[in-house]
């Protein structure tokens, strides 16, 4: 493909999406696609053959448009009308109401905060186009970016625009991308082979950032691969996706095939020297392979454990090569930063911490939903404005982020602007983007447990602070639930939680105590109440009426509902 | 001469000489050389367990865990390179406290009680914890109840014993070239297991070279016919036949 051809792929879309009067939007993401958006588009098409619109109308399936927790989501273009919640059988009215006034029982609010405050770089064509079709993306500008970097630029400048945006790693730790990327341009191999490795093994408990983005623009991610490929001199990509995103596994293989069929991927890319190949690679389900290392045990076909580093992938990655690795985050933001300039995204966000942040927005918020908002926005206006509060009129107690790696924080942090620096000051971490809102029916013991178990069922067992730190600081927590526990195992949890951050060989076992850590810092009320009940359980018990107590304890639940409330809840 | 324990960083031709300090000590060091091999050359001896001199380093058990200036983390001396300036500390209250605890995890983690097992007085995990200063378990004990196998006709597997070193799996791969031990399941649940999880003795790739037992720490591979204190292992063949194979090397 030459540049001309791109430009004409670009407008022979653009002119074929005019020529219709109405186009329907359909949302066709995972959670939209839960709540049988299949079966929406299906009656949508149906009617608009029933009233003879075909040359007027047409439905296509887009990706994620945010507000998941009013799916499906339909939105007319380009009058940019939008519908929520609808079902098969409101196809006939939406057709029929095509040209007059929107039905206002479906009609979804695009004025609201959700959408105003949002401010959209990596999802700017979620919701807009076919991720099925690469011609969609190349009228939205795709690929422009590469075919400027291929043509008009040096890898070296390539590099250093990158390193200009400011951009940090999505992936949680928030290491400087250009950085990280003029490493791996600088290291040397005697076979003189690189690899490039995006990390999608997204897996924290309630985060679907990346899932989202797959889905909803896949050819997205290959651009900002190739565009990283030609920046450190590597000619082998690797996607590793879980294999439980399986539409998304979907979406990028149809994607792989589209470019290597319009010479987007493959050999000398644009006319140019530069050859660049991508292959899926899938994850078995476990989560620890998010971690860099044990990622390219997996690919290499060995048991998905971690290695020490140093030497870091950079210098010493896949198959001893060096291997750059980037969350897809991460690379969803190259091609904007290589189309508008480094300086353009480092207008972005906070001094430190450039650009936007994608957060899944879960737990007790009104408009749960993927949503993107610049860095150093506080989280109130994240959870109140954007989320739209906590519904059935409860009180906000804590917010979750970074997933089982991250902190709960509770309200007099809700000021605080989201940055990497911010989060972590907190105790917290800005992790790959999982935010969980929590009200006043939450347990923080509980939800120290929840994420413990979920730290000790996903290590992978090699180093010892984590195989057995987390199961004892999981026995523990389930003691203090129980209301069995004393002082000292106050005491010992304390103690596990500093060793196993200190000593654990990779990243899932040096954060695993920091949801222990965040809720004994800032809610050390509840863990000392339960322990207060298991004192007074005890001295009840030495005078003989341990049977009238016993009923009172129930097992421990797996529900995020603590049987505690009433003894804790301020 | 042993066989360097990590792969060597890509772009390093020749190994260079570099000078670094250890407990306060200048000591001179190939720079394709670890921390530990460096220290024990100058008789500074860091505690270990899942390393074993003639294997690949593996960096698991975190008792050689030592404080590098300037690093904020702490880093396994089995596996990292001495590097040109490097300041290193071995021992320190912080240190000790954290390798007490690795052993309390590893006795909370299976059943090792002393007085009734094969390697009673010659296991590796006792003396550390009488080297270490380690009287007490804080934790409780989880005590699983674990397999016994002793399909095998020469040897036995107790589990129970296991701190999952993987020493065996190494020395089976490396030296053997079996491959017989592998690990299976993950977290707390991990076991040690023979081909795809089969009984040892129906093993089609175990050739009873036995040198899984000699190099396994604690009383979970041991010879058969032996009773409580009995088990003598002999891993002093490990550095001759590594010696034996690198001479090999043109």
């Amino acid at each position: 493909m030459t540049p001309e051809e791109l430009q004409k792929v670009a407008i022979i879309e653009q002119e074929s999406q005019e020529q219709y009067d109405h186009r329907i939007h359909v949302c066709m993401a995972a959670g939209c696609l839960s709540n049988r958006a299949d079966l929406v588009k299906q009656q949508l098409e149906k009617q608009i053959a029933a009233n003879g619109l075909e040359r007027r109308c047409t439905v296509k399936g887009v990706g994620c448009m945010g507000l998941c927790a009013a799916g499906p989501l339909v939105s007319i273009q380009p009058k940019g009308i939008m519908y929520q919640e609808v079902k098969p059988t409101d196809a006939p009215d939406i057709i029929q109401t095509l040209d007059k006034a929107p039905i206002e029982r479906l009609r979804c609010d695009t004025a609201m905060p959700f959408f105003k405050e949002q401010k959209k770089v990596v999802l700017e064509n979620c919701g807009l186009i076919d991720p099925e079709r690469v011609e969609e993306y190349i009228a939205v500008g795709g690929y422009q970016g590469l075919l400027k970097a291929l043509t008009e630029m040096q890898p070296a400048e390539v590099i250093e625009e990158v390193t200009r945006s400011g951009l940090r790693g999505r992936g949680g730790a928030g290491f400087p991308t250009g950085l990280k990327w003029s490493t791996v341009a600088k290291a040397q191999h005697p076979d003189g082979r690189k690899f490039v490795i995006c990390n999608a093994d997204e897996g924290d408990p309630g985060a679907f950032m990346d899932r989202s983005v797959l889905e909803s623009d896949p050819h997205r991610i290959l651009e900002g691969m190739a565009i990283a490929a030609y920046a450190v001199g590597a000619t082998q990509g690797y996607l590793y996706v879980r294999a439980e995103y399986p539409l998304a596994v979907k979406r990028l293989k149809q994607a792989i095939r589209q470019a290597e069929r319009l010479a987007l991927l493959g050999n000398n890319i644009f006319g140019t020297p530069f050859s660049f190949n991508v292959d899926i690679r899938l994850g078995a389900g476990a989560f620890v392979c998010g971690e860099e290392t044990a990622l390219i045990a997996s690919i290499e076909g060995k048991r998905g454990q971690p290695r020490p580093r140093p030497p870091f992938p950079a210098e010493s990655g896949l198959w001893g090569c060096p291997t750059l690795i980037n969350n897809v985050e991460t690379f969803a933001n190259i091609p904007p930063i290589l189309r508008n300039g480094g300086e353009w995204f480092a207008q972005i966000g906070t001094e430190k911490s450039k650009g936007t942040k994608v957060f899944a927005l879960a737990g007790r918020v009104k408009n749960t939903g993927l949503i993107e908002v610049p860095m150093g926005i506080p989280l109130r206006r994240i959870i109140f404005d954007i989320g739209g509060g906590i519904p059935d009129g409860r009180k906000f107690k804590a917010v979750q982020t970074g997933g089982p790696s991250g902190g709960c924080l509770p309200e007099r942090f809700l000021d605080m602007p989201v940055d990497y620096e911010s989060l972590m000051q907190a105790g917290s971490i800005m992790g790959s983007g999982g935010m969980i809102v929590m009200d006043d029916t939450s347990c923080m013991v509980d939800v120290a447990r929840y994420f413990m178990e979920f730290c000790m069922s996903e290590s992978c067992g090699k180093c010892v602070p984590c195989r057995v730190g987390t199961a004892q600081m999981h026995d523990l927590l389930v003691k203090i639930i129980e209301k069995r526990a004393t002082d000292s195992d106050v005491r010992l949890l304390n103690e596990l939680c500093d060793m196993v951050q200190s000593t654990s060989l990779c990243g899932l076992g040096q954060t695993a105590p920091n949801p222990v850590l965040s809720t004994l810092r800032y809610f050390p009320e509840e863990y000392e109440a339960l322990v207060q009940a298991g004192r007074e359980r005890e001295a009840a018990g030495s005078n003989g009426s341990a049977m009238h107590v016993a009923p009172q304890l129930k097992p421990n639940s797996t529900q995020p509902q603590a049987h505690v409330d009433s003894e804790v809840t301020p | 001469m042993t066989r360097p324990s990590v792969p060597k960083p890509a772009g390093v031709a020749q190994p260079q000489v570099v000078t670094l300090r250890i407990d306060g000590r200048d000591v001179s060091a190939r720079s394709d050389e670890t921390i530990l091999s460096v220290a024990r050359q100058n008789r500074i001896d860091i505690p270990t367990l899942c390393y074993l001199d003639g294997l690949s380093g593996w960096g698991a058990c975190r008792l050689c865990l030592v404080d590098i200036k300037g690093t904020p983390k702490l880093l396994p001396a089995c596996v990292t390179l001495v590097r040109e300036g490097m300041e290193v500390t071995t021992d320190s209250p912080r240190l000790q406290k954290y390798r007490r605890m690795v052993l309390e995890l590893l006795f909370s983690e299976r059943n090792h009680v002393c007085s009734v097992c094969v390697s009673n007085g010659k296991c590796e995990l006792q003396a550390m914890a009488q080297r270490l200063g380690m009287t007490h378990v804080s934790l409780p004990y989880r005590y699983p109840r674990l397999e016994f196998d002793s399909s095998n006709d020469l040897f036995r597997m107790d589990h129970n014993r296991c701190i999952l070193c993987t020493r065996c799996v190494r020395v089976c791969d490396e030296i053997e070239g079996a491959h017989t031990w592998d690990c299976r399941g993950r977290g707390i649940e991990t076991r040690i297991i023979s081909d795809l999880n089969e009984p040892w003795g129906e093993s089609s790739t175990c050739t009873r070279c036995g040198k899984c037992v000699n190099v396994c720490p604690t009383g979970a591979l041991s010879q058969k016919g032996t009773a409580v204190a009995e088990m003598t292992k002999r891993v002093t063949f490990l550095p001759y036949l590594t010696l034996m194979r690198n001479s090999d090397e043109p």
